[in-house]
């Protein structure tokens, strides 16, 4: 029996989650907001960008199912004895990417390589001591001659990728004859982008999982853990940053704006104030002096801090909340000067003669008129965080360096570039995923600042 | 901070303590009841150290030096590579821009844009990782890092400009064509067709001026702040500025250095504010200087 | 103004066919028309009716979104659709000039005059040097702006919104083109201004032999200034003719509509007499400039500066007066959406001035308001129920939900809505009917006095009556009190008992509507009756 193992950062994400499924079973209810979400999904672009963003979010949260298996019993104990668990904590990710996890090697390898990046002393069958590089232990080992090797590649690739579309077409089958039954006549999302997508993305899973099988597909690093892994791994990282700093941004952006653009007078003063001095501190200093922090904080708890998962969870953690309230004060500037201006509209001034409370005029007035600024920014921040985590490892102050992601294995990787053969693949390995994050986020807020934004807005 | 610098080897108590009278961390943090008068206030660290920086005085880093000597060094460094990468920064984003405003509505935009969201999307690490593979490890052009004095720098400081301008082109550009994309939607701009003006005379008459009041507004507060370096830069091209001092001291935990960098910040950041407000006024007929 | 003899001239403009889509969507359904050298021609029409996108067709200025899907347009003996841009460039401001709506933003900002009128010369004429600078100062001079030379340094935004439309009128003139389209040159325009500009216009058409297309909804305007003049609604011209024929015998039904949609200034509104309601005495609003670093107050704005008058029950005070005259300040101040410096305000007696945010409360539902724009005064995400609820609810009035709902409905179906318009959505109707809610809206919380800050400026001209006919109707039925702010003076017979006159802040002139538009004593009261643009009766 596994013992699951919930993290604080595993927490935080579903509860994400399901906040943002009542976001959407919200928007449902209005009109006005559900004519706006449309104009984004009509777009091609808007769609599949939404659905590369959904396919990292889903592994992320698959990856934060976390568990301990249980250690295999020793000789002499018996069945009712205390199981013990192994300390090293898994997740249901970690299950599905079996192959890429477990077919470790000892060191550099290239992407699809037979033999080992560097040389070993190797003896030989008559003992005589050489110097060659040895065959991988795991990458390629099914070969039995090397000559096919490239035929073995192409092989199992097509093998793969028509059981990826197998796989890929049955739930697009399964869903496109539930819309026929169902008649939908307002069909205005090209449901033919997003299948599409959702082939592609299932194809290339598909495809990574079977032939990770049986080789590296993008090499493994210094320690020998395969590069695809790790990286796909970092998703959870990446995508929680981004996130999670964006959830400490937003209420004190939104609270501090609105109020200083609302009440006017001292209130803004103070705001402006606040955000004036806080702007005025170079961020990074602010964020590495803020991590030293934590560091001592930990240091002197060790006992809440057992298992080396929970350590880098929180720092984990405390890195996002930091990043988060650094960054509010761009968020809350433009609220400020957007509430300005709503303030002034007929609607908002009828609203006082009316007689509306200040949270009333706020709740139904102001905030409705906001949300596009607030939508844009969450997008926008999302992407920036991603890529300032990168940045961050860099320095040292960024996520700790047991935690698989882009950033570490940037920072890695940058030694590893000038070696001669220059060792290439975690380098690439990190910017093609990231980079498929970010570009699906900022395309998509560009969609939806295109359907929110009052001057292009259809319909105004 | 003690044991950071004196190192991970087997440190005693004395040996903190002795660090500590050295640099003045001894005393109390705000009100040093032991001695008499002023002093009670001023012989703390608060006072020593912080309080201290509103006269610009420095005073030394954990090494010993001179902070305000290092600053006064290692500022050139950082300023003739930020200041390069600034302005071709800015003109290259504009031109791009005003290329992109003037085939408004067709293909070239289309892919123009898409190529600005691209170039935006990559991490400014992944520009410098590989402009260093290619243009020094596989073309062998300029060396991959270092620094000389004197002109001899250039040759150090081509790629880390280049690089800079490239890594800002995708936001730049697009922010630059929405602010002109914004004028040229504005009521002049058809009066000055309608007298006949071509095309290309109201892009650069009407639109281009127009349209510099909220750019230059946005770019001069920062220009204070290129003083403080790029800690990103200077680090991976080895370049001594004050970027890759200030971040070799927070690796070092060389607080008297971060401190000093801090206040240096702030108040080049309060500076670049007022800047803004003149430049206002300097730039827009309409503001006066109240 | 003279009417010129047409007949035997060929035409300046000839306009055939012309069509324009918009996707599929055609805005401008195959238009005929003429204009002769010499002549002021009027396109007449209301928001929609295409007489904008007509005149931007023929300088070719039309946005991207739009295309001219058919027609010919042809200018002397040019086919204005064969040329090429180039060519084009040529003709604008050449041949053809242009002026527009909005003088406050149809100048370049950071350019100064001198530099503006230049470009134009330079652009089509060979003149240099002090030449050039003689001939700037001749066209502001010319176009009545005062100290030319000096002016030439200055920027837009130093100038009024009168002198700007006289530099964009000296703009369009300079190279002495042949036709000249004016498009509502004088709508965001003040009364007396307005006058000035179109005096000014006449003028200019007859020295130097100029031909006018007129664009405007206002048919006073017409009647004062066009010789010929051509109807349009819906992108098609359902009457052209004649000036005189036109006033005399309207055949269209719009037309006439459009006719008599002009007020009719003869005939008073009478009233008994009945005690005060709203007492307003010595009413200051100064709003405080502050300058210098730790932003001291230096001095103040005087919006409004010591005005007195008061409303009756169930009658209506007018309070007319042009942009800037404090009028909308001042009935603001009386809702408190402005701080009052000075002064008193009395309802029923009471003192209102000086009153806490709470302590006011009570009497928001006695004091509503109506606001100008029908678009920004209805928050556009509500629905039309919680609109109107909005101030039901915050002010108390029917706690009950179904008394409410009820109560709801027949003001509705009242104002001239349908009770199911209660679950649509603000941008569903037009400018009139959106009017109409709001009315309802303010007549939902039972008001003693209603503050209605010129509510149909912004309604289409044949609309206008019909809002003003409810409100009188409303204020028959309900003994509402009006406090009606407006700077049209020629709609104010019909409604308002009294009126005051509002200038810089100050009143100069209050009394009962008869004596004050029969025997104004006030020079600025005659100046403004008198500007208003009237049917000429021949």
């Amino acid at each position: 029996m596994i013992l699951p193992v919930v993290l604080w950062s595993d927490i935080l994400i579903f509860a994400l989650a399901i906040a943002v499924g009542l976001f959407v079973w919200q928007v449902r209810k209005n009109p006005l907001a559900k004519a706006r979400w449309r104009t984004v999904f009509e777009n091609k672009v808007g769609v599949t960008s939404f659905v590369i963003i959904l396919f990292y979010v889903l592994i992320s949260l698959v990856d934060s199912l976390h568990f301990r298996e249980p250690l295999p019993q020793l000789e002499g104990e018996n069945a009712s004895d205390k199981v013990a668990y192994s300390s090293e904590v898994k997740s249901v990710l970690d299950l599905v990417l079996v192959n890429l996890e477990e077919g470790a090697e000892t060191t550099y390898s290239a992407p699809f390589a037979l033999y080992s990046f560097a040389k070993e002393n190797m003896t030989a069958e008559d003992g005589t001591v050489y110097r060659d590089f040895p065959r991988l232990e795991n990458g390629g080992s099914h070969l039995a001659d090397e000559a096919d090797h490239l035929w073995d590649i192409f092989g199992k690739s097509i093998q793969a990728i028509l059981v990826g579309l197998i796989i890929g077409f049955i739930p697009v089958a399964l869903h496109m004859w539930l819309r026929k039954r169902a008649g939908n006549t307002e069909d205005y999302i090209p449901w033919n982008v997003a299948y599409g997508t959702f082939i592609a993305l299932v194809v290339i899973s598909t495809w990574i999982l079977m032939v990770s099988e049986y080789y590296h597909i993008l090499g493994t690093d210094k320690v020998g853990q395969d590069v695809l892994y790790q990286s796909i791994k970092a998703i959870r990282t990446g995508v929680l940053i981004g996130t999670l700093a964006t959830l400490v941004t937003l209420p004190i952006a939104i609270v501090l704006g609105i109020s200083a653009g609302y009440f006017k007078g001292w209130v803004d003063d103070t705001v402006q104030f606040i955000y004036t001095t806080l702007s005025s501190i170079p961020g990074i200093l602010l964020i590495a002096a803020s991590v030293l922090l934590i560091d001592v904080y930990i240091e002197t708890n060790p006992e809440a801090f057992n298992l080396t998962i929970l350590r880098s969870d929180f720092k984990f953690i405390a890195l996002c909340a930091i990043l988060g309230l650094i960054s509010w004060t761009t968020l809350c500037r433009l609220l400020r000067a957007e509430t300005l201006k709503v303030s002034q509209l007929d609607y908002v001034q009828a609203a006082h003669a009316f007689g509306v409370s200040h949270s009333g005029v706020i709740r139904k007035h102001i905030l409705p008129n906001v949300t596009h600024i607030i939508l844009i920014s969450v997008v926008l921040d999302f992407s920036a965080f991603v890529l300032a985590e990168a940045v961050l490892s860099y320095i040292g102050v960024g996520v700790d360096p047991n935690m698989h992601s882009w950033g570490n294995m940037i920072n890695a990787a940058r030694s590893e570039l000038s070696r001669d053969p220059s060792v290439w693949w975690s380098v690439t390995s990190a910017f093609i995923l990231m980079f498929t994050l970010v570009l699906a986020a900022n395309l998509f807020s560009d969609e939806v600042r295109n359907a929110f934004d009052p001057r292009t807005a259809k319909g105004n | 901070m003690a044991r950071v610098h004196l190192g991970d080897k087997h440190v005693t108590q004395e040996d903190i303590d002795n660090w500590k009278s050295q640099r003045g961390y001894d005393k109390p943090l705000f009100v040093n009841s032991e001695r008499s008068g002023l002093d009670v206030v001023t012989d703390t660290i608060f006072f020593d150290k912080s309080i201290r920086l509103l006269a610009f005085d420095f005073g030394k880093s954990d090494e010993g030096r001179s902070i305000a000597n290092d600053i006064e060094e290692r500022m050139w460094p950082s300023l003739a590579l930020q200041i390069p990468t600034f302005i071709i920064g800015i003109m290259v984003n504009i031109c791009f821009a005003l290329i992109i405003v003037m085939f408004r509505a067709s293909l070239f935009e289309f892919a123009a844009l898409t190529l600005c969201v691209g170039m935006l999307s990559i991490s400014a690490v992944f520009y410098i990782i590989g402009g260093q593979f290619f243009f020094s490890k596989l073309w062998n052009l300029v060396p991959i890092s270092g620094y000389l004095t004197g002109w001899d720098a250039i040759q150090f400081l081509i790629l880390p400009i280049i690089i800079g301008v490239i890594a800002g082109v995708g936001a730049g550009t697009r922010l630059y064509r929405t602010i002109f994309i914004e004028e040229a939607s504005k009521d002049y701009m058809r009066t000055a067709r309608a007298k006949g003006v071509s095309e290309l005379n109201i892009l650069f008459k009407h639109l281009l001026p127009n349209g510099m009041i909220p750019i230059l507004t946005s770019v001069v507060v920062v220009i204070p702040t290129l003083f403080m370096g790029s800690l990103l830069m200077e680090s991976f091209f080895g370049i001594p500025g004050l970027g890759s001092y200030t971040l070799d001291a927070i690796q070092a935990q060389d607080f008297a250095i971060v401190r000093s960098m801090v206040f240096l910040g702030a108040v080049l950041y309060i500076i670049g504010l007022l800047l803004t407000d003149i430049s206002y006024t300097l730039v827009d007929p309409r503001v006066k200087l109240s | 103004m003279t009417m010129t003899d047409t007949t035997n001239q060929a035409p300046l403009l000839t306009v055939r066919n012309l069509r324009v889509t918009a996707g599929s969507n055609a805005l401008v359904k195959g238009i005929n028309f003429e204009i002769f050298p010499k002549e002021i021609f009027a396109l007449v029409g209301e928001s929609g009716s295409g007489k904008s996108l007509t005149s931007l067709s023929i300088m070719r200025l039309l946005p991207e979104a739009l295309t001219i899907s058919h027609g010919e347009i042809n200018f002397k003996d040019t086919k204005l659709f064969t040329l090429t841009e180039t060519q084009m460039n040529t003709v604008r401001g050449r041949k053809i000039a242009m002026i527009f709506q909005e003088p406050q933003t149809s100048l370049n900002p950071v350019q100064t005059i001198g530099a503006q009128l230049k470009e134009v010369l330079e652009l089509h004429q060979n003149i240099q040097g002090n030449a050039l600078q003689a001939k700037l100062v001749s066209l502001l001079d010319e176009v009545g702006i005062p100290d030319p030379e000096a002016r030439l340094k200055w920027y837009p935004h130093q100038l009024s919104g009168g002198q700007k439309q006289r530099v964009m009128i000296a703009m369009a003139l300079a190279c002495e083109p042949d036709l000249l389209i004016a498009d509502e040159p004088t709508t965001a325009l003040d009364v007396t201004i307005q006058r000035q500009i179109l005096e000014l216009l006449d003028k200019l058409r007859r020295d130097r032999n100029l031909g006018v297309l007129l664009i405007t909804h206002d048919m006073g305007v017409v009647s004062e200034m066009a010789d010929r003049v051509a109807v349009m609604q819906y992108g098609e011209i359902l009457e052209q003719t004649d000036c005189k024929s036109f006033f005399a015998n309207p055949q269209h039904e719009y037309s006439q509509r459009l006719i008599n949609s002009l007020p009719d200034t003869k005939h008073f509104i009478q009233g008994e007499d009945a005690e005060t309601i709203l007492t307003v005495d010595d009413l200051k609003i100064w709003f405080p400039k502050k300058s210098g670093i730790l932003q001291k107050t230096v001095g103040h704005t005087k919006a409004v500066d010591g005005v007195s008058f008061s409303v009756e029950k169930g009658k209506t005070l007018a309070i007319v007066g042009e942009s800037g005259s404090g009028k909308t300040t001042t009935g603001k101040a009386i809702l408190r959406l402005n701080p009052i410096h000075d002064g008193s305000i009395k309802f029923n007696g009471k003192e209102l001035v000086g009153l806490s945010h709470k302590q006011f409360h009570p009497y928001r539902r006695d004091i509503q308001v109506i606001f100008q724009d029908p678009f920004s005064s209805m928050n556009p995400r509500m629905t039309v129920r919680e609109i109107i609820e909005e101030g039901m609810v915050s002010l108390g009035v029917e706690p009950d939900a179904d008394k409410r709902e009820g109560k709801m409905r027949a003001l509705l179906e009242r104002v001239g809505m349908l009770p199911e318009h209660l679950d649509r959505f603000p941008h569903e109707f037009s400018g009139g009917q959106r009017q109409r809610i709001a009315i309802a809206r303010a007549l939902a919380v039972d008001p003693k006095l209603i503050i209605c800050d010129e509510p149909t400026s912004a309604l289409d001209v044949s609309i206008r009556g019909q809002v003003l006919d409810l409100l009188n109707d409303l204020q028959k039925e309900t003994g509402v009190s009006l406090l009606f702010i407006t700077h049209d003076l020629s709609i104010i017979p019909h409604l308002a008992h009294n009126v005051a006159v509002m200038k810089n802040g100050v009143i100069v002139e209050q009394g009962t509507t008869q004596d004050v538009m029969e025997s104004p004593q006030h020079p600025y009261t005659q100046a403004l009756l008198q500007a208003v643009p009237k049917i000429q009766t021949v």
